[in-house]
This record gives structure tokens, C-alpha cells and sequence, in this order.
């Protein structure tokens, strides 16, 4: 039996479906990420968990016990808001405090407990402070520690970083990870910020119209990708519809209207003659100015068409002799002032078949 | 959490009773074909032609009406300006006591304002001869120096919520700021300079405890003659005459609400197309 | 050296804006400065003068502002105030109007907290709707609001025909020209200015705040207690003020509702005006009404910069 049970959830407003009939389980401990677009219906989801919508039907059990019907301040579950939603009228100890008061928790204990959990987020400091006193990183820190000191056996976090900026938000990643490591309470965060998903979670479930389009680990999501929704969704893609023209234990072997026969790594599922799509992320191509591959194969003839310069890497937009785009991202490895690889110059790209796949759908 | 407790319904429901129960029996009463007023004795328009052939209340809306127009949109210009000056100026001398002089209007309990114009007015003719008499000229003077202070705030409040952008984006194509106002605020603010125009037409058309005090005779506004009336209880005519302005100012509100609900959906339909 | 103090230091000193800029910006800042000077601040301190002034018969009642014949010499005399403090009349009538202002603001807020908290959670089509209702009062005649009353207090008014017909009385009661009529007056025609600086705050409070309080385990009860209401107090406190300022300087309503013995100080103020003709010791009234309305009227402005700023 898993920890938390999500049993056939769905929740409609105004006769409008948001959330379809969800299924889910997810295990103690775990750090689980629901990633998804704005309007997938991922907060809804969360605010069901935290008992502030009821679901119109379906079950959420917690160690194997209904709280589908318990309403919010009686679950043994806490929310760590988008807004962070600090009482502005008291102080940072008052609320990271407040869980406790409505515990019938003695004071001395209620003040031990809150400088311990203000040490954990270091902003033992600041106890006193008024939150219009704190930046955005240390509200944070208070929503954060102020959900936690409860103790509860699942934390909910909806979108935790979208509010820092790029700096904070890396080093803040790490901070909840070893937090999370450390109490080894269940974590489950809503993003709609991929990046954010694949650094902090265990397991990702990806979200759209309301329904866990996957769910896996952030490499099986970003690796292999059940259908090119997740695909796109997650990453950058070059994605290709085409025919499947052999398949064997070797590789599957479509032709395409773009870039004529591609081989792909081999899937046992698909059938020859079917249509599908062949996909190879931008990273997996390499680019060079001179032919490198031996064979012909997924090797393609191009020139220069747009060139991103990110400092770390480079983004190529490649167009081919008939006409099709492809995005390759190279690593900036060598220090020159100028790059290699430059606007309108002739380029020879090729992929090893076993980064290539095949999606159905 | 979007769900209302009953308590909070239950009292939204006598709040509201509250607010228009008066006003209903109000209006039905001006109907009521008997001269003990409070008696419902039958169906009858008689107080609504009796009310027409008054000619003092006849005039007396006239009156107010006029006063009411003048003042209404010399107020509306000077709240403007007003609203201008404290929001797209930096400092200047007294800026304080004009932020003061702004606000106090609005709270100060009307007997005191009043009292303060009148006393004013009659020193003034008494050291520069000016103004000979109080009338018509000395109520809207009282009226354009409370409304203005109401006018000011709207136009304030909407000034502080404008895209100053837009202003240095003028500026910065080289416009004179006298023409900046002119081509760029004044247009932005239309719609709250009528609404503030409304509400100070509103405000000089419901005075009564200024108007009695600045007023001199042969000069009274509509209020003041109900007010004389109503002193002695209840006479159907009056509520002939609140049925009408109630009938007015429903009407108004009701069709600006529509065209402004319309103009909303507009502006979504808008934003949703790509 | 020598060119910075040349050039820079100089054009520092004297920013330089056109003079058809400073004429507009002038014309824009004294224009409605003058006219409030002229007919508000001056009013005031004319006010000021003439309750230090003796009454004398004539037009108008009171000695001259300047004295000519004694030129430099302006008569003082605290002879008003001394009046209005030795006669009880006038003691009590603040008192009674203090009074009557407070209780009948403390019922504004229990009828409109309920209200301003409804439309506040209603969805945005009702919530525009509810607000009008609480509005279009505004635009409607107060005088003639304050005469619905007597239609519905009189002695075979509405309430009285109810009661009787109902038969828990048998005689109608004598509810018209009573404190309790005052009562009623002012809280119906105050409570719009309780419900729309309440609405205002609640309508900004983050919902999320109270879903935090709730979700740290406060019973809804608690969530009012602790979030709700400390975070809609500025919106109380605004309301409280704007519904106690006005009603402590009523004049109308204590006119029409109130019997004859109403000694609210606005009545009092205004009979000491006409009836009485004693214009120094009216504007003495005046001048004291104002002083015990000076720390309310600060705090209001204090809190409505608060409001607008945001919590």
C-alpha cells in the first residue's frame, strides 16, 4: 500500500472538467513533481490534496486512511503557497509559529521548536523582523519553515521558486533538497517550470487538460518520452513524421518526407508501414564543417540559418537543402572570441541512431 | 473556500431589506389616492399632478438644476486641475496644506461649512462691497468649494493608476506639457472626469444644510422646500417627487451599468482574439 | 578644476524649464489652491475671530472684524466660551451627539461587516451588482431617504400598521421624533460609508492567506479571528471614522426624526444661528465641534493614505 492513494480524482467547475479522472500513487518520502502548463488543471490537483477544493469525485487516502472529505485544518498535510502568504501582521516567529498555538502546544516548547525550524532555513536572525522587513528569498524561507514546523507528513508546494529570480532560485533548489533529505518528509510540488521539476524531483508526473500524460523518473521523462506532447513539453525537440520502413532487432527505420530514411533505436511495438514520428533532441547532434559520418544515414547536409549565443552553448537553427529547420545546441568547450561554427556557413550534421526514437502518438 | 456561510447570507439579506424597504414604501405610498398620508386608501396619480401644478417646488427644482450645472462643471475644472497638481507636480510651496485643504471638505460635518461660508461672504461685503447679496452666485460658490474637493480625489486616485509611461512617452517626443495634458491626460481620465461631474452635480443637488446658510431670499433650492415641508410630517406630494428623482437616478445607473458591463465584455472578447 | 566650477556646477544650480512650462504649472497648482484659501481655510479662521467677538444688534451680529477707530487694537473677549462652558445645555449636547455618533457607528459596522464580507466573496458578476445597491442610495436624494423614514415611523406608518396587524401591540407605539428614530437615520444613511472602505479591504485580502491559516489548522472561526479581521482593520477603522465625523455634526436628521428635546450639537449649532441670532457664540460651538473632530478627521486621513498605499 503506498503512502498517498489518488484514486480516480476529478473535479469540475461549472460543468468545465479540470482535473480527469486522475490515479496516482506516491510513496513516503518521496519528492514527487506535477509539472504542467498554466490551465492543466496542476493546482487544482493540489488544492484538493490540501482539502481547499473537494474533488467532484474520486478518493484521496493518506497511509491508507480517506481524508477526502477532512477539511483543510485537520489534515496532517501542509501548503507552502505560490504567494507564500505570510501574515503580514506578525512577526516572522509569530508565523512560523502559528501551526503550534493552534496545537495546544505549551510557549516554551512552541519557541524551541520555532528557532530550531528558523535555524534549519537560517533566518534565526530575523525572528523579530515584520515580513515587509524580508526580501522575496527570505519570505520564502518563512513560508517554507512555517509549513514545516508542523511536522506534517506531506508537504504541497506550489510553484516554490517562481517568485526568485534565476540566482536564488538555483541555490534555493539545493536548500529544499537537503531539506527535504533531512526531515524525509513526502514533498509534492507543483511547476510549470520544467527545469524545476527535473533538478528537485524523484518522480514527475507530466500534466495536460487535466490528465498525468506520464509519469517517471527526469530522465525516463526526458529520455523517453511517451508521446511528442511530453516531449515538446519537456526540452527542446526536433520531431519528423514518417513511415516505418523496416524493423528488427537493429533499429526501425522510417522514411520521411524532411530528411528522407532516419534510423531510429529499434522499438519492438511499432509495425511496419505505420506512421509516426522520429524525434532527436537538439543536443544529441553533432555539427561540423567537414563530413564526419561514414555512412548516410541520419546525416544531413545544411547551412546556418540562426545562431543563440548563451555563453555556456549555442543554439543552431539548420536549414537543409529542401527547406526543413533543425535545432542543434552545442557545448561552448574551447575560449575564443569567435565562434567556429558561424551565420550562412555550410554544415554537415549526423546523430548515432540510438539517440533517435520513435513516438506513436 | 468559495462557499458563503449562512450567517454572512442571512445578513446580506436583511442588510439589503434595510437599505430598500424605506425606499420601497416610499415609492409606493406616492401612489396611495388618500390625503392621510399613511393610510393606503387605493391606486391614484393625483399627488404626481398635484406635485406639477406646485409652482413653488416647480421652481425650486429649476433653481437647483441650474446651480447644480454651473457648479458641477466649474467644480469638475478645478478638481482637475487640482488632482493634477498633486499628482504630475514634484513639490512646491504649501503643498501640504493644500493636500490638507483637499481632503478636509470631505469630512468636515457640513453645519461648519456652512456656518464658515456665510460668515465669509458677509465680511467680504462688508470690507470690499462684494458680494451685494446671497442668492444664487453665493450657492454655487459654496457648492463648486466642497464638490471640487470630491472631484480632486477621483481624479487623484485615477491619475495615480495611469501608465505614467505614457505621459514621458509624450514628453518625450517633444510635446509641451501643456499639450501633454491636453492631448494625452485629459483624454485617459474622460471617463472619471464625468463621473466626478456626476457626482458633483449629485452632491449640489442633495445640499441642504449649506444651501440653507449661504442662501438669501427668493433663492431656495429644491431641498430647502422639501425640507420645509416634510418639517411639518409626511405630505404625498414629496414622495411624488422622490418617486420621480428615485426613477432618474435608477434609470442612469442602470443603463451606465450596462454600458459599461458591455464595454468590459467588449474589451475581453478583445484581449482573447489573437 | 576650473571648467568643472565653469560648467557643471553652474548648470546644476539652475535647471532650466521653459517659461511657458512654469506658467502652466503655476496656473495648474494655484488656481484651485486660491479658490480653497479664498473659500475654505479663511472661512475658518474667520470663524475663529468671531467666536472671540461680542454679539451686538445689528447686520450683522457680531462687532467688526477690523476695527477701524481702534485701529491696531482688535477686541478679544473669551466671554462665548466661558458662556458655553458654564451652561449645561451645550455640555450635554456634545455629549449626547458623541453618543448617539458612536453607538450608531459600532451598529453600522455589525449591519455592514456581514455585507462588505459577502460582496466581497461573491463572484465578480454578482459582486459588481451587490455593490451598486450599496451605491445607488448615494445617488439618491439623502434628505428624501431620511423622509422615508417618517413614512415608515409614523403612528400608522409601516412598522406600527405591521406590529398592530401582527398583534404584539395594541396601541401603536411612538417611534417617530425619538432618539430611536435618530438612531435608525443615521445608520441607514450612513451605512454605505461603513461597507465601501470595508469592501475595499477585504476585497485586497489575499486569499491565500486565510487558506494559510486554515491550512496551519485554524478553524474557520479562527481564521476570522486571527487573519481576517486584523488584516480588514484599516478598512474598519476608515469606516468607523467616515461614519462617526458626519454623524456627530448631524443636522437633518436629528431635525426630522428627532423629538424636541434631540440636543445633538448640529441642531444646536444651527438653532443658536437662526433662532437665537447669536452668531459668536454659534461659532463658538462651531470651533469647539471641530477641535473635538480634529483628532478624528487626522486619523481618517492618516488611515486613507494607508488604504491607498496598500497593507
Amino acid at each position: 500500500m503506498s503512502f498517498i492513494q489518488i484514486e480516480n480524482i476529478s473535479k469540475k467547475f461549472d460543468g468545465v472538467t479540470v482535473v480527469d479522472n486522475i490515479s496516482q500513487d506516491i510513496n513516503q518520502g518521496e519528492l514527487f513533481a506535477i509539472l504542467g502548463g498554466s490551465g492543466s488543471g496542476k493546482t487544482t490537483l493540489l488544492r484538493m490534496l490540501a482539502g481547499f477544493e473537494r474533488p467532484s469525485s474520486g478518493r484521496i487516502l493518506l497511509n491508507g486512511k480517506d481524508m477526502t472529505d477532512l477539511p483543510p485544518y485537520q489534515r496532517p498535510v501542509n501548503m507552502m503557497f505560490q504567494s507564500y502568504a505570510v501574515f503580514p501582521h506578525m512577526s516572522v516567529a509569530k508565523n512560523v509559529g502559528y501551526g503550534l498555538v493552534k496545537e495546544n502546544i505549551k510557549k516554551p516548547e512552541i519557541d524551541h521548536r520555532v528557532e530550531e525550524i528558523l535555524a534549519l532555513v537560517q533566518l534565526s536572525s530575523f525572528s523579530n523582523r515584520k515580513p515587509n522587513q524580508l526580501s522575496g528569498g527570505q519570505l520564502q524561507r518563512v513560508a517554507l519553515a512555517r509549513a514545516l514546523i508542523k511536522k506534517p507528513k506531506v508537504l504541497l508546494l506550489d510553484e516554490p521558486l517562481a517568485a526568485l529570480d534565476k540566482k536564488l532560485r538555483e541555490q534555493t533548489q539545493f536548500e529544499l533538497m537537503n531539506i527535504q533529505h533531512e526531515l524525509g518528509i513526502t514533498f509534492i510540488l507543483v511547476t510549470h517550470d520544467q527545469e524545476e521539476a527535473m533538478t528537485l524531483a524523484s518522480r514527475i508526473a507530466v500534466m495536460n487538460e487535466g490528465k498525468f500524460i506520464q509519469t517517471g523518473t527526469p530522465t525516463e521523462i526526458y529520455e523517453y518520452p511517451s508521446n511528442r506532447f511530453v516531449a515538446d513539453f519537456v526540452g527542446s525537440i526536433n520531431l519528423f513524421e514518417g513511415i516505418v520502413a523496416t524493423n528488427d532487432s537493429n533499429a526501425t527505420q522510417v522514411k520521411t518526407d524532411a530528411l528522407g530514411l532516419l534510423a531510429a533505436s529499434p522499438d519492438a511495438r511499432v509495425n511496419v508501414g505505420e506512421t509516426l514520428w522520429v524525434a532527436i533532441r537538439p543536443e544529441k547532434i553533432s555539427l561540423s564543417k567537414k563530413t564526419i559520418s561514414s555512412t548516410d544515414i541520419n546525416s544531413v547536409k545544411g547551412a546556418v540559418w540562426d545562431l543563440g549565443y548563451y555563453g555556456n552553448h549555442c543554439v543552431y537553427r539548420i536549414k537543409t537543402d529542401n527547406g526543413t529547420y533543425l535545432q542543434v545546441t552545442t557545448q561552448n568547450q574551447s575560449r575564443a572570441t569567435g565562434l567556429d561554427i558561424n551565420w550562412k556557413d555550410e554544415v554537415h550534421l549526423s546523430w548515432d541512431p540510438a539517440c533517435c526514437m520513435v513516438l506513436r502518438e | 473556500m468559495k462557499q458563503r456561510s449562512y450567517f454572512v447570507t442571512t445578513a446580506m439579506f436583511f442588510g439589503y431589506a434595510f437599505l430598500y424597504v424605506p425606499i420601497a414604501v416610499l415609492v409606493i405610498y406616492s401612489f396611495n389616492d388618500s390625503s392621510i398620508p399613511t393610510v393606503w386608501n387605493g391606486f391614484s396619480l393625483r399627488w404626481y399632478s398635484a406635485l406639477f401644478e406646485n409652482e413653488q417646488i416647480i421652481n425650486a427644482a429649476l433653481l437647483s438644476l441650474k446651480i447644480a450645472l454651473i457648479s458641477a462643471t466649474l467644480a469638475t475644472f478645478l478638481g482637475t486641475l487640482a488632482g493634477l497638481a498633486l499628482t504630475q507636480t514634484n513639490t512646491f510651496k504649501g503643498r501640504l496644506l493644500f493636500t490638507g485643504l483637499i481632503a478636509a471638505p470631505l469630512v468636515m460635518p457640513e453645519v461648519i461649512t456652512g456656518l464658515s461660508l456665510l460668515l465669509v461672504f458677509i465680511s467680504s461685503e462688508q470690507l470690499i462691497g462684494w458680494p451685494d447679496s446671497r442668492g444664487t452666485l453665493t450657492i454655487i460658490i459654496a457648492h463648486i468649494t466642497f464638490s471640487m474637493a470630491f472631484v480632486a480625489i477621483i481624479i487623484q486616485s485615477r491619475l495615480a493608476t495611469l501608465d505614467k509611461s505614457l505621459i514621458e512617452a509624450a514628453t518625450d517626443l517633444g510635446a509641451h506639457p501643456f499639450r501633454v495634458t491636453l492631448d494625452i491626460t485629459l483624454p485617459l481620465i474622460a471617463p472619471a472626469m464625468l463621473a466626478a461631474w456626476l457626482l458633483a452635480f449629485t452632491l449640489s443637488l442633495d445640499d441642504l444644510v449649506i444651501a440653507s446658510f449661504v442662501s438669501g431670499p427668493g433663492s431656495s433650492t429644491l431641498p430647502m422646500v422639501i425640507f420645509s415641508k416634510v418639517r411639518l410630517g409626511v405630505t404625498p406630494d414629496v414622495n411624488a417627487l422622490a418617486t420621480i428623482i428615485i426613477t432618474i437616478v435608477g434609470l442612469g445607473v442602470v443603463i451606465s451599468g450596462w454600458v459599461m458591463y458591455r464595454q468590459e465584455q467588449r474589451t475581453i472578447r478583445r484581449v482573447q482574439q489573437p | 578644476m576650473g571648467s568643472g566650477l565653469l560648467y557643471g556646477v553652474k548648470r546644476v544650480s539652475t535647471p532650466k524649464v521653459p517659461t511657458s512650462e512654469r506658467l502652466w504649472q503655476l496656473f495648474v497648482i494655484y488656481l484651485p489652491y486660491l479658490w480653497l484659501l479664498l473659500f475654505f481655510l479663511v472661512p475658518f479662521l474667520i470663524i475663529f475671530k468671531i467666536s472671540f467677538s461680542d454679539p451686538v444688534i445689528g447686520q450683522p451680529p457680531f462687532t467688526p472684524l477690523f476695527d477701524s477707530s481702534e485701529s491696531s487694537f482688535i477686541h478679544v473677549t473669551l466671554d462665548n466660551y466661558r458662556f458655553l462652558f458654564e451652561d449645561n445645555l451645550y455640555w450635554l449636547s456634545y455629549l449626547k451627539s458623541a453618543k448617539i455618533a458612536a453607538i450608531s457607528t459600532f451598529w453600522c459596522l455589525l449591519i455592514g461587516y456581514p455585507m462588505a464580507y459577502g460582496i466581497a466573496r461573491a463572484k465578480p458578476v454578482q459582486r459588481n451588482i451587490l455593490l451598486m445597491l450599496v451605491i445607488l442610495p448615494f445617488w439618491t436624494s439623502f434628505l428624501l431617504r431620511v423622509y422615508a423614514w417618517m413614512g415608515m415611523l409614523s403612528t400608522h406608518g409601516l412598522i406600527n400598521t405591521a406590529l398592530l396587524a401582527s398583534g404584539l401591540i395594541e396601541q401603536p407605539l411612538k417611534m417617530l421624533y425619538s432618539d430611536t428614530a435618530v438612531y435608525l437615520g443615521i445608520i441607514y444613511s450612513y451605512l454605505p460609508f461603513m461597507i465601501l472602505p470595508l469592501y475595499a479591504s477585504l476585497e485586497r485580502l489575499d486569499n491565500s492567506m486565510r487558506e494559510a491559516a486554515s491550512d496551519l489548522g485554524a478553524s474557520p472561526y479562527r481564521v476570522f479571528t486571527d487573519v481576517t479581521l486584523p488584516l480588514s482593520l484599516p478598512g474598519v477603522i476608515a469606516g468607523c471614522l467616515l461614519v462617526f465625523i458626519p454623524a456627530m455634526g448631524e443636522y437633518v436628521i436629528p431635525a426630522l426624526l428627532g423629538g424636541l428635546d434631540s440636543l445633538m450639537i448640529g441642531r444646536q449649532l444651527f438653532n443658536e444661528f437662526y433662532s437665537n441670532r447669536d452668531w459668536p457664540v454659534a461659532t463658538a460651538v462651531a470651533t469647539i465641534l471641530l477641535i473635538i473632530l480634529l483628532v478624528p478627521i487626522m486619523l481618517l486621513q492618516r488611515y486613507q493614505i494607508a488604504q491607498e498605499d496598500g497593507p
